[in-house]
């Protein structure tokens, strides 16, 4: 299957899967900051162990990680609840997403290394 | 029609308008990151900043007009525009710069991001107004 084909099946899965966390965390904020840790958790250790495989990174890598995360619901979220006026919780929020996601990096591929 | 009565197709379409958008969106993706140059992750910048003005002009639509249908919302926002941004390729991303240059993308996707939902939701409020007022 082409790179192309395998980016978008891997997308369609992943768009599937947040959807899914959406529908059982009721929380916005917190289904998005579940998708983006797990998920940057996942392609820390894809990163780490599986570079060299193209197939493998354009479906699971580029595909399903890259579509299961969110950027854009994630920013929409964080603006959100800035401007309603629970700054704290908008700053937390944003601060969460960011240290958790490399965190998670760091220790996906320290998993995919060590197992 | 409650849930009981839905059809098995009808149950089935919000997964197909999610599946579709995302199918979509990460093909967008991966074609925005090709045309740019490397070296600084720039095609997760442009996918970032360009899906959140988009997001925020189809949630703030939905609450100032309210045009778009509920079916819309789900393939553009849930399954295209979720799909086209990421999160977990700028964290990877971030993490193999020079610190320096992580500072920079972290700064940049967060502001430019912020920006565009606030500019998404402006742009919105400026094409809306004729009606509000007519």
């Amino acid at each position: 299957m082409n790179a192309v084909l395998l980016v978008g099946v891997g997308g369609l899965l992943g768009a599937l899967s947040r959807f899914a966390v959406g529908s059982v965390v009721a929380d916005g904020r917190r289904a998005t900051l579940a998708v983006n840790l797990l998920g940057s958790l996942a392609l820390g250790a894809l990163t780490a162990r599986l570079a060299a495989d193209a197939t493998l990174v354009a479906l699971l890598g580029t595909g399903f990680c890259g579509a299961f995360t969110t950027f854009s619901s994630f920013a929409v979220e964080t603006v959100e609840s800035y401007e309603s006026g629970a700054r704290r919780a908008a700053l937390g929020n944003a601060a969460a997403n960011l240290v958790g996601a490399l965190v998670a990096v760091g220790l996906g591929g320290w998993l995919a290394t060590a197992l | 029609m409650s849930e009981a009565e839905a059809t098995p197709l009808e149950r089935l379409k919000p997964l197909v308008l999610v599946a579709v958008g995302g199918f979509t969106g990460a093909i967008a993706r991966y074609a925005v990151a090709a045309a740019l140059p490397g070296g600084f992750p720039w095609g997760t910048l442009a996918v970032n900043v360009a899906g959140s003005f988009a997001l925020g002009v189809l949630l703030f639509e939905a609450t100032l007009t309210g045009r778009l249908s509920s079916e819309t919302r789900l393939v553009l926002g849930t399954g295209f525009l979720s799909s086209f941004t990421t999160y977990s390729t700028f964290a990877v991303q971030t993490a193999a710069l020079s610190p320096r240059w992580a500072v920079a993308n972290v700064a940049a996707n967060y502001t430019l991001g912020f920006l565009a939902v606030v500019a998404g939701r402006s742009a919105v409020r400026s094409l809306a107004a004729p009606e509000v007022a007519g």
